[in-house]
């Protein structure tokens, strides 16, 4: 056997994983960066792109429309029930590609690290990241790796950069929604929000909520399929259901009305509403889609989402309407009528 | 939450909506205050006046601790907010309301001020006692409801010799409002409303009880239903009020049976108590200024009280001049009545307090009713 040729270990010790933390070498440049990112991070994404590496992947580009989008996660607390930063990170933008009716492919990650994190933490990080890609089916291909000093950020923020490539024939975009058509929810409002704020430091409340944070690739993918005259597509990430709905009313020039009593709320979450005097419809989630496709249509889109797991509790909850001041309005539970307004202000920081 | 869907059951609603129309089938108008923000909320949230005749007009009073707050104790606060070493902790409400010369704790926070936005009074406590070396002041703002709370943390910090935490009390009565909406001269003198009932807080009656409001059903002869928050609340209150006008009755009701009774709750007047003592004189915005309407913390808690701890005097101000949120709040103008609203006043861009809070009525009226006004 040639001994030279096997790739030679770049430091004497491998990195305490138990007890051990990040200081501002794992983000100089040199061997102890290297070693932060062969120990943790490569094991973690485990890909033929990564392990070359090179300071960029290198692919072959697909014939059609490409698509690309990008997020930073500064989520607190890291940890959350239903998933962590990591997760997150990949779910978001792998949704923001798939909103597109694309399918994403490939995932950029950087990583800017409080001096001081435990590598234990940074580990399970990082495989919750490798696990949810896998999941989603998309290669996280290059990263980027930065330690800041105590107290110039949070434990760790997380960007994501993801591409992707759109199928022939689909035509997805916020400014298509046209009077008449049907409004689709894939599940329930409200469950990602909730679950963190009963976790955030000072706010801890007893619940059994756990964020709905899923990549929904796979859903949006059946979706194109079966009805590829979707018209739009969005997940209702910060700002919930209200606030997306009025940036399609906003592109599209329209108004929209809704029932609220077809849009599911768990009983939990709405009852963390009520304590924390919150709508949840103006609740972040990070599982769900809404999709407007035409009224014919309609049916057809509602079993094809009851069919996928992420989809089972979807509902046709509104349409589409001719509206010059572009207002949501909803038919209350008691049937009276009601504006459903974008958020003012914060809600609550650093939802994702 | 089932005991929820009960209180928001459509089917409950419509027949409740039936018989208000049956009863209030008369040539009378019936002018109804809902003193309570939460009242205003629901109102507009739900959609309830969709469910009302047209002779039944809802005139949203007072009910909002964040919009009374005149703009002078607002400048206080930021005033307070800047000295050196003080962390001042806040309801998120608060931050955006507009203080003198475009001010805010939002803004001021920017600038470096270090304000906390909490949820809880429990929280303030907290960070007292996590930050030693720091003056953790707790702006306390708010009705009946919340000053139990207050009274509690202070003991506590008190038996705790918590000597870091103090408290900028604007903590203000309930009662006071209303009989300055009946009968103040001020008030008389600003443009009065006429009202034929009252809808009676829910939460601030929980503490009080229904005792309080005997005196205005009697001296005035205003029927008042206390009510709860939930839609089905509201409108069974709006049918008792209409019955007790078509009867000729001036009484005090109780719809909010299941935690309203007529002394309160005991133990938390009793903290009250112990802790607070009355202000001889409190300004409020839209109502002036209104003897014995607000609380101050007594004498032994001096060293708990920001304002005698800090020294920092009150400077009346007047606010924007534009701003309708006075008449408002006395129920003498509807918030599309204001030529700001919706204009250069927005939620994203509050000129006065009642955009800021959900409880105010031109929040209320911009975020839930504005497709209502042929103009917006």
């Amino acid at each position: 056997m040639n001994v030279a040729s096997r790739p030679k270990r770049l430091a004497a010790h491998r990195l305490d994983l138990a007890t051990g933390r990040v200081d501002l070498t794992h983000g100089a440049g040199g061997r102890a960066m290297q070693q932060l990112i062969e120990e943790i991070f490569r094991p973690a994404f485990d890909n033929p792109m990564l392990a070359r590496g090179d300071d960029q992947a290198a692919f072959d580009v697909a014939a059609g429309r490409m698509v690309m989008s990008t997020d930073s996660f500064v989520v607190s607390p890291l940890f959350f029930p239903g998933g962590n930063i990591g997760s997150l990170a990949v779910h978001g933008t792998v949704n923001d590609v798939a909103m597109s009716g694309a399918q994403p492919l490939y995932l950029s990650a950087g990583f800017v690290i409080e001096e001081g994190f435990p590598f234990a933490e940074l580990q399970h990080i990082a495989h919750a990241m490798g696990e949810a890609a896998r999941v989603a089916g998309v290669a996280v291909v290059t990263g980027d790796t930065k330690v800041v000093e105590r107290g110039k950020a949070d434990r760790l923020f997380i960007n994501t950069a993801g591409i992707g490539v759109v199928p022939p024939g689909v035509e997805i975009s916020g400014d298509r929604a046209r009077a008449g058509d049907a409004i689709l929810i894939s599940g329930s409002m409200g469950d990602h929000g909730v679950a963190i704020m009963a976790h955030r430091a000072g706010l801890e409340f007893e619940t059994t909520i756990v964020s709905d944070s899923a990549a929904l690739n796979g859903l949006v993918a059946d979706m194109v399929a079966a009805v590829p005259t979707i018209r739009v597509l969005r997940d209702p990430t910060r700002g919930g259901l209200a606030a997306t709905l009025n940036e399609i009313c906003h592109q599209s020039g329209v108004g929209m009305r809704l029932d609220e009593a077809a849009i599911p709320v768990k009983p939990e979450v709405l009852g963390a509403c009520e304590l924390l005097g919150l709508d949840p419809l103006n609740v972040a989630n990070e599982g769900k889609l809404i999709a407007i496709a035409p009224a014919d249509d309609a049916a057809r889109l509602l079993d094809v989402l009851r069919g996928h797991p992420l989809g089972r509790d979807a509902r046709v909850i509104g349409n589409v309407i001719a509206d010059p001041a572009r207002f949501v309005r909803m038919t209350t539970r008691i049937g009276g009528e009601r504006i459903v307004d974008w958020l003012a202000g914060e809600q609550l920081p650093r939802i994702c | 939450m089932k005991h929820l869907d009960e209180y928001r059951d459509a089917e409950t609603a419509r027949r409740l909506a039936a018989s208000i129309a049956r009863e209030a089938d008369t040539p009378r108008r019936y002018r109804l205050m809902e003193f309570c923000g939460g009242h205003t909320h629901a109102i507009f949230r739900y959609g309830i006046e969709d469910l009302l005749p047209a002779n039944i007009e809802m005139v949203h009073g007072p009910g909002c601790p964040v919009c009374v707050l005149p703009t002078g104790r607002l400048d206080m606060a930021i005033r307070l907010a800047k000295r050196d070493g003080v962390i001042l902790a806040s309801y998120g409400d608060m931050l955006r309301v507009p203080g003198s010369q475009g001010q805010s704790l939002l803004k001021a926070k920017a600038d470096g001020a270090d304000i906390r936005m909490i949820y809880s009074m429990l929280d303030a406590l907290k960070l007292a006692e996590t930050n030693p070396d720091r003056e953790v002041i707790f702006f306390a703002i708010g009705f009946e409801t919340t000053t139990p709370p207050t009274a509690l943390a202070i003991e506590a910090a008190a038996k705790a010799k918590l000597a870091n935490f103090s408290v900028f009390c604007n903590h203000v009565l309930t009662p006071s409002a209303i009989a300055a909406i009946l009968e103040a001269p001020a008030v008389r003198e600003l443009g009065a409303v006429e009202i034929d009932g009252f809808l009676g807080p829910a939460h601030v009656s929980v503490v009080i009880g229904s005792q309080p409001y005997e005196f205005f059903a009697e001296e005035y002869r205003k029927p008042v239903a206390i009510s709860g928050f939930e839609p089905i609340d509201v409108l069974q209150s709006i049918l008792m009020l209409v019955r007790q006008l078509n009867e000729g009755r001036a009484e005090v009701e109780n719809q909010y049976i299941r935690a309203v009774t007529r002394d309160g709750n005991l133990r938390a007047k009793q903290a009250v108590s112990r802790v607070f003592e009355l202000r001889r004189d409190f300004e409020w915005r839209g109502l002036g200024h209104i003897p014995y309407s607000a609380l101050r913390l007594k004498d032994e808690y001096a060293s708990f009280d920001a304002e005698r701890r800090f020294d920092e005097p009150y400077i009346a101000s007047e606010g924007n001049k534009a701003c309708a949120c006075p008449a408002i709040l006395r129920g003498a103008k509807k918030p599309t009545d204001c030529r700001l609203f919706g204009r250069a006043c927005t939620p994203e861009t509050p000129l006065g307090s009642c955009m800021v809070s959900s409880e105010g009525a031109c929040a209320a009226y911009y975020t839930y009713g504005r497709m209502r006004e042929p103009t917006q």
